[in-house]
């Protein structure tokens, strides 16, 4: 047994994710093409983009529910800033992330000062926005954006690879170098593997939590920006199935749930992984309900499996 | 052993602390010298811990004085105890699993250049520290993948990283191996020799003869004297540990007459805490289980009990028949109850009512056709109310409202409830008053004489002595001899709960 999970724990990610595209290309002639990959690319960039936010969140052993809300509530207020209110994109851009980031704040106090189970706090937040998001659109999607902001999430950079892809593997580097090679990224692991540790040896635990959730709202902000760029409008109902698809592809790339644990590169083949499946669905003609019941399977499998490599 | 030297690097003068009303310290001088290994020896409750936390900076002294190298300090705070060379190594590691011993020697240290962490420069310093220490680690270890011992060591290189002038350990060979006991002494040693002095709390004699210079007992929150180690023996270690005046009124015993009947046989039980325990439990007594925290009085009960899981042994119930009790059901079943040590986690629920705690065993013999009858219930709360003279205010209110000691009867209750004919007590009268004790007292005794068996674990040597026909000493998992009422004093006692046989 503890073979197993070592193996999946170092390799299984990149495994399954070569099983997969093996898979499809074998069902599908059209799957294995570069515009048909970097389709996918495009398709997951928003639930990577979020997933490096819940990355930090989940790695002090919380989680955050309200991805969802955010990702529909930060496209309607930037799509809502450019048409009525007239602000110039990169202001646009800005002030949703703020707005990201402050409610990914009001995440982390309720969760670390107010003491709320993160699962309730995010979970009851992810109502509030959704609230939030229909209220200042009176449920209607705002249209009319400039052809710069369809650009963010439909354009292609020197030809080929889509704007929002590019980000996502950008991001996901930063991402990568913060949490392992910054002292903040260091102490967030601290935290999450024996937060009292982290206390008693100087750390201020409230502020590295309350840091994670920050970004978090952050980064889903940044995704919901960039999808409502793709949609070409701000659309209030969309994320009610992203936090799932999100902490899907957290955990399938290893983060464990308990916290402490997990690279945020797997995390990346995680949303490859995700994106593949949905992908090579639609591909076979499978509709959308057979992707949720593969889905709920996948995210089983998923923490079975980071359970096993801690027994 | 090095000679110590007589420079004085810690004084304390006058250290009093308590708690709540019920005195931990009162009024200890001790000094502490440097390079010397100061052994603190005493019973649980002597003191030892909340001395050495008050140095470490974790609590606040009441009045008296801490003089580090001739600074005196008043509120120390454990910052300031770590600046001014004190470190404390705990028994709970605060070390993260999932990360290699060297982030785990920085945790929230971190060497940097900038923002990023300088990983090559923490790896080196942690070698250099080993060296230093004369320990084998590599630092690119996994801390979930090394043993207790190296934990240990590893969080005694935290503590040195400090520049630390003296070091506590509190109880530091508890989870260790013999072998891995060498290593610790070794660099027991090797710090000695590097000027650092070490204060060191330990049940074991054996280690305080062999490592220490100097050896403090407490005893109820005094120190009581302060010896050269060479010029004292184990015997006389222990009789200061223990020596005090029996003050409890217990009830005389009944002479038990005639010919003993065995109710219960435990043949060599073995399981991660015990090593081989055998013994027999007869109608119509109280023996006792002594022993140090850890010496696996509780883990017996709990595995003869169902609760913890054997690995191996027999239990005989009634001469020769072999029982299999493999969870506490089994145990019920078999006419044997059990009042737990932590009697707010495991033995009365606090927001549930009194009624709801009491009725709890026996609620399906209360019932008719899953119903539970109300009138059977209110006639065993009356009943056991009476027994036990519980004072409540209403059966109805929650369990918080009563006293510890009416906590205590409400748990009784619910074992007794189900008329046991073996009844394990497992500390049953830690945190009572004394009136409500001497009430327990009686019980034990009236059900003793009602031929029940009983088997009592307590820390109090003046309960155990007073109360039990017959006393069995444990340590380390074993059983390291039998005494019986009249052989039964507190330094024999203490001689083998500390493993001189």
């Amino acid at each position: 047994m503890p073979t197993v999970g070592v193996f999946y724990q170092k390799y299984g990610i990149l495994f399954i994710l070569v099983l997969e595209i093996i898979f499809f290309a074998i069902a599908h002639e059209n799957f294995l093409t570069s515009t048909n990959l970097l389709s996918v690319g495009r398709q997951i960039s928003f639930i990577g983009i979020a997933s490096i936010g819940m990355t930090m969140v989940m790695i002090t052993g919380g989680i955050d529910i309200s991805v969802g809300s955010m990702l529909a509530l930060a496209g309607v207020v930037s799509a809502k800033l450019l048409v009525d209110g007239g602000v110039p994109l990169p202001l646009a851009i800005i002030l949703t992330l703020l707005v990201g980031t402050f409610f990914g704040l009001i995440n982390g106090v309720t969760s670390e000062i107010m003491h709320v189970p993160p699962l309730i706090s995010t979970l009851a937040m992810q109502t509030i926005l959704k609230g939030i998001a229909f209220l200042i659109t009176n449920a209607l999607p705002v249209k009319g954006v400039s052809d710069s902001f369809k650009y963010l999430g439909q354009g292609y950079l020197w030809g080929w690879i889509p704007v929002p892809f590019l980000t996502m593997l950008l991001l996901f580097v930063v991402g990568w170098w913060f949490l392992e090679k910054s002292y903040f990224g260091r102490r967030i692991y601290v935290v999450g593997g024996n937060k009292e540790a982290a206390r008693l040896s100087g750390i201020d635990t409230k502020k590295v939590i309350i840091s994670t959730y920050a970004l978090c709202g952050f980064f889903a902000a940044l995704a919901g920006i960039l999808m409502a760029g793709r949609l070409g409008s701000g659309q209030p109902s969309i994320g009610t199935n992203f936090p799932m698809d999100v902490l899907t592809a957290t955990v399938l790339g290893g983060i464990s749930v308990n916290g402490g644990k997990g690279s945020i590169v797997n995390v990346f083949f995680g949303a490859f992984i995700m994106g593949i499946l949905s992908n090579g669905m639609i591909m076979l003609g499978l509709n959308e309900y057979w992707q949720w019941l593969v889905k709920g399977f996948v995210l089983l499998f998923a923490v079975s499996m980071s359970n096993l490599k801690s027994k | 052993m090095a000679v110590a030297h007589s420079q004085i690097v810690v004084d304390i003068k006058g250290l009093t602390k308590s708690f709540g009303g019920i005195i931990a310290l009162h009024n200890a001088d001790i000094d502490f010298r440097k390079g010397e290994v100061h052994a603190l020896a005493g019973e649980n409750g002597a003191g030892k811990s909340t001395l050495c936390k008050m140095l470490s900076g974790a609590i606040i002294p009441d009045s008296g004085t801490i003089r580090i190298n001739g600074i005196p300090h008043t509120r120390l705070t454990p910052k300031e105890a770590k600046l001014a060379g004190v470190g404390m190594i705990y028994q709970e590691f605060n070390l993260v699993p999932d990360m290699p011993v060297y982030e785990n020697i920085f945790i929230g240290k971190e060497i940097r250049k900038g923002i990023t962490v300088d990983t090559k420069e923490m790896i080196l310093q942690t070698e250099e520290l080993f060296e230093r220490m004369e320990v084998k680690i590599d630092p690119k270890a996994y801390i979930c993948n090394l043993s207790v011992a190296y934990c240990q060591l590893i969080e005694i290189a935290k503590a040195l990283k400090e520049h630390v002038e003296v070091l506590i350990m509190d109880e530091p060979t508890a989870p260790l191996t013999n072998q891995e006991v060498d290593v610790l002494f070794k660099l027991v040693n090797n710090l000695k020799e590097h000027g650092i002095t070490i204060i060191y709390i330990s049940h074991r004699m054996e280690e305080i003869t062999n490592l220490s210079d100097r050896v403090t007992i407490m005893r109820d929150g005094a120190v009581i004297s302060t010896l050269k180690t060479s010029d004292t023996t184990q015997h006389e270690i222990i009789s200061r540990m223990v020596g005090r005046e029996l003050g409890m009124n217990f009830p005389l015993k009944k002479q038990v007459l005639g010919k003993k009947e065995k109710v219960l046989s435990v043949r060599n039980i073995k399981n991660s805490m015990l090593q081989d325990v055998s013994f027999d439990l007869y109608r119509g007594e109280i023996l006792g289980l002594a022993g140090l925290v850890g010496s696996g009085r509780t883990e017996t009960l709990r595995a003869i009990f169902g609760a913890d899981k054997m690995t191996s042994g027999d239990v005989l119930l009634h001469g020769d028949n072999k029982v299999t009790i493999k969870t506490p059901k089994d145990a019920i079943k078999k006419g044997i109850g059990l009042i737990p040590e932590d009697r707010k986690r495991q033995g009365v629920h606090l927001s549930q009512s009194i009624k709801n705690n009491m009725t709890l065993i026996k609620i399906k013999d209360l019932s008719i056709f899953a119903t539970i009858s109300k009138k059977e219930e209110q006639k065993l709360i009356d009943r056991y109310v009476d027994i036990l003279s519980i004072k409540l205010a209403s059966p109805h209110f929650p369990a918080s409202s009563l006293s510890g000691g009416n906590q205590q009867k409400v748990v009784l209750a619910k074992w007794l409830a189900m008329q046991p004919d073996i009844i394990f007590f497992d500390e049953p009268t830690r945190g009572i008053d004394v009136a409500a004790k001497s009430e327990i007292y009686e019980l034990m005794d009236t059900l003793r004489n009602d031929g029940k068996a009983i088997i009592m674990v307590s820390s109090e040597m003046p309960e155990i002595i007073g109360m039990c026909d017959r006393i069995l000493v444990m340590y380390e998992g074993r059983i390291t001899g039998e005494l019986t009422h009249e052989e039964a004093t507190q330094p024999r006692i203490m001689e083998l709960a500390s493993g001189i046989v």
